[in-house]
């Protein structure tokens, strides 16, 4: 039992790494398309969002609809990091490493605020606090003015000319604007090694003594309460945790884009999240990961279809969702296709 | 749901495998190849549809009467959804195709993102429509055709302030947008140099945007008698509407974004009785350029084109101009295309359907805005 | 005065939320499932009158009926192949992500149809607006309509469900699918008919909607959507006197956020209001409580 999770998790780790080298060894030949290049970094974004969202809904059992938020927070302070030290630290990779704790500190912080009241709630509802919390957190970012002059730094939350700023100083932070020329610091190597970081927090939570009192919460609220298991501590634990990794993935996503806007993380971005998880398979971990690359290929794979690319793009989700969730199609599957699976299932 | 894992992985498989064919084939057939990025489907679709379209209908006319210089024009619109990370993308799989020059991005955020990947690049870059100054600040290759946020914004104050419209001012504007809050600081700014006082600044973000009733309310208690609306004719529609519901009468005082507004399927055109508004594109301007260019879009879209059309329109001769300064010919590579024309750029003059124009080094346009107020639903010279 | 002036302008927006929360509460109450879909659903309902009453010139009672008759097909069909397959599922998350997936489809399917430049809704209300107060204050005719609208469908639809077959059929299924189908129930048609109604109310609401807010495009559905379904949260999902006063409630403080303390906020502030009721009655204003079982 122990040995086949291990095995698992390998596989994991192994699948990711693969992957990289495969890649790896094609951009150094020279024989990726630009399209491919420039999605490399998105893609392991994308991973890093499905992995820890899975921590809370899969792992956790709690629906979160916000965790657009907590990757809008991560984007924000990791960018304005950055920002400040561009010219005094000019070593990049360094550079990155400090803008994705920061990233991760400040989302970790957010978590663990808006969880405590949050985690008291169950199911739809606590969903719809979350993506409220979601909104409020993009609200308040896109009305958010931050400038820096000789007289160090000035704050609003309405427009640019209540800074009282002088002539001459600089706008970090811009409202809608958001944050302007964030360094261009995030690579594929970077994206590769946060992914492992993450697997390995979120994998080690899982098959630790925490994660399976949080699964036994997931299971059942009443046994484990009765057992003694605190609640609030191990969800929170859950939830905390996510919200660092999101940061994290937020902080370089900012740093893959000359541009970074609040907008950008409203509820149809969680809501994407979500797909990911639910696609690749509610707590399964591998499956957050091929679902999410899978999910931000797919759209570009379509370019040929011009303006029939979204319409296909729904359609392809809807059969996709259809062909993995719906029990009729499932049995179908293991009637027709039960060779093609038949490995799999015997892991189960 | 652990079987479901090998479908996604055969299906990921395939992507990457459809992903590495490389689309080098393009080099050598002799054609210019110009790509377009704008947002075609999401809720800012009407304007990236607007530039994809005009753009279209430029191309097809230069092919028809031999092309640039001889060559012919291969022309691939993108859809970025109004979104800087997808916008990117739709740069990088138009190098793929192997774009030379690039018309857009059709909207600013985006620009910024893609601006600095041209910029790396060294790819010529003319946004028809992206007003934010940072759109063409990454590098000297990128130029704009419209008039930048503080241009505008400028522009309005002065000629508000010179023409003596008003002594109350009241804005609305939409504060989660770029576009419109760039507008209005610069007013805001240039206010303070006229005969004019701001008494009420209101705001709306593009979540609320079906109700103003609000912020109507407070303009009207402000005893305003001008209000200036630096945003797009979707809401404006909605604002103008609701303004006379509640008895609400003002001067209204757009920027381009108001244009199109009259050729909004069902708009009652005399809500927008007296609407002034500053654009470089009126449609129903009587030269010959204009009508002949009005009449292809209706025909072929069945729309009356807006100012994003006109200036995507205009974008796209402003290159074949530009080309033939240049000299270049397609089989250049996209950087030595772009040293060329980037050059070329500031030496021509632009005599187009949106004014006539000419470039600085740094990718302004120096053109005249031109004011115009509304009767009876069409547009008058003020 | 200007305080009466912005509970009005409240009470309109919210009655245009509030029966955007009916048809949200009746799907959730019965099915069980957020159907994010809905929003999109009430953009079709207006893209169909808009069709009947402007290009086709028909009168304003003949547009709405067909739009009705549009939607309620549509929302039969999008819960016969999106839905009903995955009403079994593992997990009910299944059938929210499908309605995403639905709620895309929706709307670039009206995108290639219909383009994208925005269509401005006549509106179909045809009665004067009141004047109280020497003209200080209005009420629109299209509130009135909306908020009567709003009360003659909450009437049929408590009395349809607490009086005839198929509306106790509705309740048996909500309360438990096992039992009901033992009880000779058709699970899957009640359900069909659930979003049959739900839909029919979709397209009232499109109608309504469009009138008081006169843009049409294929994205209209989607925010006041998202609002309805915390109008709907706000005042306890599944019940619906609770969607009405939820909806009624969320214009009232969206309104008076914008005008007393910030137009940026407002809508920072109703989440927080939202927040705030369910942190203090988790199942919103009027929802039931929730038994916890061992």
């Amino acid at each position: 039992m122990k040995n086949k999770k291990l095995m698992g998790n390998l596989i994991t780790y192994g699948l990711v790494i693969v992957a990289y080298a495969i890649v790896a060894y094609l951009l150094h030949a020279g024989r990726l398309t630009s399209l491919v290049k420039g999605l490399l970094v998105p893609i392991c974004v994308y991973v890093i969002l499905a992995v820890s969202l899975n921590l809370v809904v899969g792992i956790s059992g709690e629906l979160s609809l916000g965790h657009a938020g907590f990757m809008c927070v991560g984007a924000f302070s990791g960018a304005f990091f950055s920002k400040c030290l561009q010219d005094t630290l000019s070593f990049a990779p360094l550079r990155l490493a400090l803008a994705i704790a920061v990233g991760a500190v400040v989302a970790a912080v957010f978590g663990l605020l808006i969880g405590i009241p949050v985690l008291r709630l169950k199911g739809d509802y606590l969903a719809i606090v979350t993506l409220a919390f979601g909104e409020i957190i993009k609200n308040v970012m896109n009305i958010f003015y931050i400038g820096l002059d000789s007289n160090g730094f000035h704050f609003s939350v309405k427009d640019q000319f209540s800074m009282g700023m002088e002539p001459g100083g600089e706008i970090l932070v811009s409202g809608p604007m958001g944050i302007t020329g964030t360094p261009k610091d995030a690579s594929f190597l970077a994206g590769i090694i946060l992914i492992l970081i993450t697997l390995f927090v979120v994998l080690h939570l899982i098959d630790s003594r925490d994660g399976r009192a949080i699964m036994a919460i997931r299971d059942n609220r009443i046994a484990a309460d009765s057992i003694g298991l605190n609640i609030t501590h191990y969800k929170l634990m859950a939830f905390t945790v996510s919200a660092a990794l999101t940061g994290a993935a937020g902080s370089l996503y900012a740093h893959n884009l000359a541009t970074l806007q609040a907008k950008k993380f409203d509820y149809n971005f969680s809501i994407l999240a979500l797909v990911f998880v639910v696609l690749g398979g509610i707590g399964n971990i591998r499956g957050s990961v091929i679902a999410a690359v899978v999910l931000t290929v797919l759209p570009e794979l379509l370019r040929g279809m011009a303006n029939y690319r979204m319409l296909i793009y729904s359609i392809i989700l809807i059969l996709m969702m259809l062909f993995n969730w719906a029990p009729r199609f499932l049995e179908w599957r293991e009637r027709h296709l039960g060779r093609l699976f038949r490995k799999n299932r015997k892991e189960e | 749901m652990k079987n479901m894992k090998k479908a996604l992985c055969i299906a990921s498989a395939a992507a990457m495998a459809v992903m590495l064919v490389p689309a080098q084939a393009f080099a050598g057939e002799g054609a210019f190849h110009i790509g377009m990025i704008g947002p075609l489907t999401g809720g800012a679709a009407i304007y990236g549809s607007a530039v994809a379209n005009a753009a279209q209908i430029a191309v097809d006319e230069i092919n028809e009467a031999g092309g640039i210089a001889g060559f012919q024009v291969e022309y691939n619109p993108q859809d970025d959804e109004h979104d800087a990370e997808k916008s990117v993308n739709a740069y990088n799989a138009l190098k793929d195709w192997g774009m030379q020059l690039l018309l857009g991005t059709v909207t600013s955020a985006p620009c910024i993102a893609v601006e600095a990947e041209a910029a790396a690049d060294n790819m010529f870059l003319l946004t028809p429509s992206g007003t934010a100054v940072d759109c063409i600040t990454a590098g000297d290759n990128a130029f704009r055709v419209c008039f930048s946020d503080p241009a505008q914004g400028t522009e309005a104050a002065r000629y508000i302030g010179e023409h003596d419209l008003a002594q109350k001012v009241g804005v609305l504007y939409d504060s989660s947008d770029v576009y419109s809050s760039g507008i209005y600081a610069t007013f805001r700014a240039e206010a303070q140099s006229q005969g004019f006082e701001i008494v009420a600044d209101t705001s709306f973000t593009s979540d609320s945007k079906t109700d103003f009733s609000a912020q109507l309310q407070t303009l009207m208690d402000s005893g305003c008698d001008l209000v200036f609306i630096p945003f797009y004719y979707n809401e404006a529609s909605i604002v103008l509407k609701q303004a006379s519901d509640m008895g609400f009468e003002t001067q209204w005082f757009g920027v381009d974004g108001i244009d199109g507004i009259l050729s909004v399927e069902g708009f009652d055109t005399s809500l927008a009785e007296n609407v002034m508004l500053l654009t470089p594109f009126v449609p129903t301007a009587e030269d010959e350029a204009t009508q002949a260019f009005v009449a292809k879009y209706q025909e072929s879209y069945g729309d009356v084109p807006n100012q994003f059309a006109a200036d995507a329109y205009d974008g796209v001769y402003i290159i074949k101009q530009a080309i033939e300064q240049a000299g270049v010919t397609p089989d250049m590579d996209a950087s030595e295309i772009c040293d060329a024309v980037k050059v070329a750029m500031t030496e021509i003059e632009f005599s187009g359907i949106t004014g006539d124009i000419t470039w600085t080094a740094d990718g302004e346009p120096t053109k005249d805005p031109i004011a115009v107020v509304i009767h009876n639903g069409i547009y008058e010279m003020m | 005065m200007s305080f009466l002036s912005y509970l009005l302008k409240g009470v309109s927006l919210g009655s245009v939320y509030a029966i955007i929360a009916l048809g949200y509460t009746m799907v959730y109450g019965i099915a069980k499932m957020l159907n994010f879909a809905h929003g999109d659903v009430i953009m079709v309902g207006g893209y169909a009158a808009f069709t009947c009453s402007m290009t086709r010139g028909m009168a304003p009672l003949p547009s709405i009926l067909i739009a009705m008759v549009v939607c309620t097909v549509l929302g039969i069909v999008i819960e016969t192949i999106a839905y009903r397959p995955l009403l079994e599922a593992a997990s009910p998350l299944a059938v929210l992500i499908t309605a995403i997936g639905v709620s895309y489809f929706l709307q670039n399917i009206v995108l290639i149809i219909f383009g994208s430049n925005p269509k401005s809704f006549q509106s179909l209300v045809k009665i004067p607006g009141l004047k109280l107060a020497d003209g200080a204050l209005t009420i629109s005719g299209e509130t009135i309509v909306t908020i009567l609208s709003c009360l003659i469908i909450m009437l049929i639809l408590t009395q349809f469900i607490s009086r005839t077959r198929m509306g106790q059929a509705m309740l048996a299924v909500s309360e438990d699918k096992g039992a009901a189908q033992l009880m000779g129930i058709n699970v899957n048609s009640t359900i069909a008919l659930t979003f049959a109604i739900g839909s029919g109310l979709a397209a009232i609401a499109g109608v309504l909607l469009c009138s008081a807010y006169p843009s049409l495009s294929p994205y209209t559905g989607a925010m006041p959507g998202i609002k309805a379904f915390v109008a709907a949260v706000f005042g306890g999902i599944g019940s619906i006197p609770g969607a009405f006063l939820g909806g009624i409630l969320l214009g009232v403080i969206e309104i008076l956020a914008k005008g007393y303390i910030s137009t940026q906020l407002s809508d920072a502030i109703v989440f927080g209001v939202l927040i705030i009721v369910l942190l203090v009655r988790p199942t919103g204003l009027l929802g039931k409580r929730i038994q916890e079982k061992v």
